[in-house]
């Protein structure tokens, strides 16, 4: 690929992602695709594409089908749209426990929405993953960047009010 | 040294090599699924475990490197126990379909689980099933079979070089896919069918065709370039089923193109001619062969007489026995004129020889494999032979620089150092200059014709690379043997190869270029392809080619038929072409249908015997030619079989010109735009191009024309006329070069002595 058929990674991502690259050896451009993914996504609003993957292949010297492979692999990239709020609810044993099926069952109903699924409004998806590590906490729910334990109904109805 | 013990046995082993290989070397069976001689370890199916001495669990074979005293157990309750855990393990999701799958009865996991399995499984949940992809015309996918050894990725990512498939996903969603609904493109991907331990991965044109049991397997020689891989030809009543390689390390080790795996289906097609046809008064009629001989000999006599004015056009496919006699039947009535090189158009490099110069490796596949600086010169490598090509990806992945002049950038399967991407006039010219660059260096002489070369800093590297390797060659392909200036590309190359210490291979294409040349089945008078169709002939004998696509000479060529009083065809397949321009058509066999000889690229004489059973009357051309040798009363065409052939041709072979840098050749410039013709994958023979499978697949020709300018169409010049090609705008191509697609009926006009760009 020439520079002027990268329609994504340029000017600040390209940056970012050369940041990630300086990290490793010369040779070893590849030890990046999971931070170039990840950019990727976050400036695709959230979720991956095709096109990406090729294009971040074609960036880092790899076989499309090589980033394909990581890309599936890891659960926290996105191959359909996401909310702009991804809420993703351990659903791991300490939560079970704690009865995290009655929150999943709880935020589908409120957002009408179920798992994988994006509200009409594109603010919210539900997700489930699993271990969070954070079981003294239980239940507990990633959105964004931010932890979120012990959860109950209410506490879930102040955190989406409070998000925009 | 060092010695280990595997049940009980005692074996000598390198210290470091894996277990497998070692209890391999010994005979001693150890199940395995991922592991593969020609792959890298991945240790993922787990099939292998052993038990070792003093190691707490089962360790896995392939991945355990052996110790000095190690204590093995293949066989113990420990290692049974463990097998037949795995065994039960992978039979959990795979589908209970033996039956209807095609890899039943040479199934490793069939063996495998009959072997080590358990008889009963105790697993009744559901199994996964995994949706199928269409990948093309040549592997059938049953994804639902796949127990996961990623051999095919492997495969992909390490051999081909082309990562096509993939693992994608994860744990029990895991899937081999191309993920995004590709084809598989690449040139050696049938491999992959051989490779996949299961029957997820199939052969699609063999599918449901035969079990493994019912065929009988013939070791062969394949037909479709000129390593002449060693395959095995499957047949089931005496019908060609499938064709698979035979492990040779010299040559293609365990791999096959696909080229020559699935051309066999062109031998299968319904085009065959089947009995021999003769026109009377614009008729054609069926002959019994003694008539259609008797015919032919009369057709001949007249002209025999007048021996100059007989031509003879011969694919460089044919066996050397066929050559052999074709030389001997002929040459013996003063008829001289025998041509295979049917794709070359500059022959100044015989005429400065004085006799012709045959192209060959000097190097042998492995030498090649092992060099540390390749320059190729004029080479679509993947494209004319596909395992040449791994063997350099191999020397390059090994850390060899390869370099290239090319007239168009084109995709290579591993890293290039450097390139020169130019019209063949700049890229001699480059030569020259990388020709003085080396004399500069060594302080010698700079050679006549390179005085005037400037040299650059790239150049420079490029010189000092060939003369600082300890293992250096130049390769010279296809591009430039079929350029005007081959000579200039051969001389040059030669000079340079003088002075840095390389080695020249001018790789030869054909199943039997190079026993083509041996056995004299080029002009003997100094002449070529191009000064036969200068002179006025008035019979040709045309054998096993489409004349109309299997040269470069198009229009110039079906010209010189069409003034021809008689033209007889020998040849395996009936085409309305062959019929316009024939008086006779003698019905032919393929290579799979009758014994016979080719030479190799590296020179090796490798025989083979009679496979398949050729449709309806059709004969062998060896023995087709011995009858015509008794009726034209000839002495020494008493011959019973083949070898006897043989032994004669391999007695008196032709002396030949060899590959020199002091050579002195006349001066020859082309003008640009200059018009170059491609040979695609699967249009270089006719076999290839009447394999349907191979005529779907990613590597087929299409009738668009390739360059740098910006236009629709380009308009050709030929001697029938000007004909009108798509053009597609192409920034690899280099300036001043138009590419043209050849072996194609829409561009069997093309001349390339004798073309030139209109309009575009």
């Amino acid at each position: 690929m020439k520079d002027t058929d990268f329609k994504v990674i340029k000017g600040e991502v390209k940056e970012r992602i050369d940041r990630w690259i300086s990290h490793y050896p010369a040779d070893q451009r590849q030890s990046a695709v999971m931070p170039a993914l990840r950019i990727v996504q976050e400036v695709n609003g959230g979720y991956l594409t095709p096109e990406l993957m090729d294009e971040v292949a074609a960036y880092l010297g790899m076989q499309p089908a090589a980033v394909y492979e990581v890309a599936t692999f890891y659960s926290m990239y996105e191959h359909q749209p996401v909310g702009k709020h991804k809420i993703c609810v351990c659903h791991n044993i300490s939560c079970l426990l704690r009865d995290v099926d009655d929150l999943i069952e709880y935020l589908k109903e409120k957002l009408g929405v179920d798992i994988g699924e994006v509200t009409p409004d594109g603010r919210f998806s539900i997700k489930k993953v699993e271990c969070l590590g954070a079981c003294g906490e239980a239940p507990v729910a990633m959105i964004g960047k931010e932890y979120y334990g012990n959860l109950t109904r209410e506490r879930l109805d102040e955190l989406l009010e409070s998000l925009e | 040294m060092i010695k280990i013990e595997i049940n009980g046995q005692i074996v000598e082993a390198h210290e470091g090599d894996m277990l497998i290989d070692v209890a391999d070397e010994a005979k001693i069976p150890i199940p395995r699924f991922c592991y593969h001689k020609k792959l890298s370890i991945a240790a993922n199916c787990r099939m292998c475990l052993v038990e070792v001495e003093g190691a707490p669990k089962a360790l896995p074979a392939c991945a355990t490197p052996v110790t000095d005293g190690m204590k093995v157990h293949t066989r113990s309750p420990k290692a049974r126990a463990a097998q037949k855990a795995v065994m039960e393990f992978l039979l959990i999701n795979h589908p209970l379909d033996c039956p209807i799958c095609d890899q039943g009865g040479e199934c490793e996991l069939q063996d495998v689980a009959f072997e080590y399995g358990n008889d009963v499984g105790k697993y009744s949940e559901a199994k996964r099933v995994v949706p199928d992809h269409d990948v093309g015309p040549l592997i059938a996918t049953d994804m639902t079979r796949c127990i996961h050894c990623t051999r095919c990725v492997r495969f992909g990512q390490e051999i081909s070089g082309l990562m096509e498939l993939g693992a994608v996903g994860r744990s029990e969603w895991m899937e081999i896919t191309t993920y995004v609904g590709k084809s598989i493109t690449s040139e050696i991907s049938g491999n992959i069918i051989d490779l996949c331990p299961v029957g997820a991965l199939t052969s699609k044109p063999f599918r449901f065709k035969a079990r493994a049991w019912e065929m009988v397997a013939h070791p062969s020689i394949a037909a479709h370039d000129s390593l002449g891989s060693h395959i095995e030809v499957h047949t089931y009543q005496d019908k060609v089923m499938r064709v698979v390689p035979r492990d040779n390390e010299a040559i293609n080790e365990t791999w096959l193109s696909d080229r020559d795996r699935f051309a066999y289906e062109g031998i299968n097609s319904q085009d065959r001619l089947t009995v021999p046809l003769a026109k009377s008064k614009g008729q054609w009629d069926e002959q019994e062969w003694e008539d259609a001989l008797n015919q032919t000999v009369e057709l001949l006599k007249p002209h025999l007489n007048n021996p100059d004015t007989v031509g003879v056009l011969v694919s460089p496919n044919a066996t050397v026995e066929e050559l052999y006699l074709l030389r001997k039947l002929l040459h013996a009535h003063g008829v001289k004129d025998i041509e295979t090189r049917l794709r070359q158009i500059d022959f100044r490099l015989d005429e400065a020889a004085g006799k012709p110069v045959a192209p060959g490796l000097v190097n042998t596949l492995p030498e090649i494999e092992a060099m540390e600086s390749v320059l190729l010169v004029g080479s679509n490598l993947r494209y004319e032979i596909p395992l040449l090509n791994l063997r350099v990806r191999k020397a390059q992945l090994e850390g060899a620089r390869v370099r290239v002049l090319n007239v168009a950038d084109y995709p290579f399967t591993f890293d290039l150092e450097d390139k020169v991407i130019a019209d063949p006039q700049a890229l001699v010219d480059t030569l020259k200059v990388l020709v003085r660059a080396a004399a500069e260096l060594k302080g010698t002489e700079i050679p006549a014709g390179a005085e005037d070369a400037v040299v650059s800093e790239q150049h420079q590297a490029w010189a000092k690379d060939l003369v600082e390797s300890g293992k250096a060659t130049i390769m010279v392909g296809a591009m430039a043997q079929q350029s005007p200036l081959y000579a200039d590309f051969v001389l040059w190359s030669a000079r340079l190869a003088d002075l840095t210490g390389a080695t020249i291979n001018v790789v030869p294409q054909s199943a039997n270029e190079v026993g083509a040349y041996q056995v004299g089945a080029v002009p003997a008078n100094g002449g070529n392809i191009d000064s036969m169709l200068a002179s006025d002939k008035k019979a040709w004998i045309v054998v096993g080619i489409d004349p109309e696509l299997d040269t470069v000479y198009g229009a110039r060529l079906k010209q010189a038929l069409d003034q021809a009083d008689t033209v007889i065809s020998l040849t395996a397949y009936d085409s309305e072409y062959l019929r316009s321009v024939s008086d006779i058509m003698l019905p032919i066999a393929v290579h799979t249908e009758t014994a016979g000889t080719f030479v190799n690229a590296t020179g090796d004489w490798q025989s083979f015997k009679i496979a398949s059973a050729a449709p309806g009357d059709a004969k062998p051309l060896w023995k087709i030619l011995r009858v015509l040798g008794n009726l034209l009363d000839m002495d020494g065409f008493d011959y019973v079989h083949a070898d006897e052939v043989l032994e004669e041709a391999k007695a008196q072979t032709q002396s030949l010109g060899s590959v020199q840098g002091d050579l002195a050749i006349p001066a020859r410039t082309c003008d640009k735009p200059v018009v170059l013709g491609e040979w695609s994958l699967y249009s270089v023979d006719p076999i290839v191009r009447r394999s349907e499978p191979l005529q779907k697949a990613a590597g087929a020709a299409r009738p668009v024309v390739r360059s740098a300018i910006e236009a629709d169409e380009i308009v050709l010049n030929t001697p029938a006329g000007p004909i009108t090609l798509p053009n597609e705008y192409d920034e690899s191509v280099a300036p001043g070069v138009v590419l043209v697609p050849m072996g194609l009926s829409e561009t069997a006009d093309v001349t390339l002595t004798d073309v030139s760009v209109a309009a575009s």
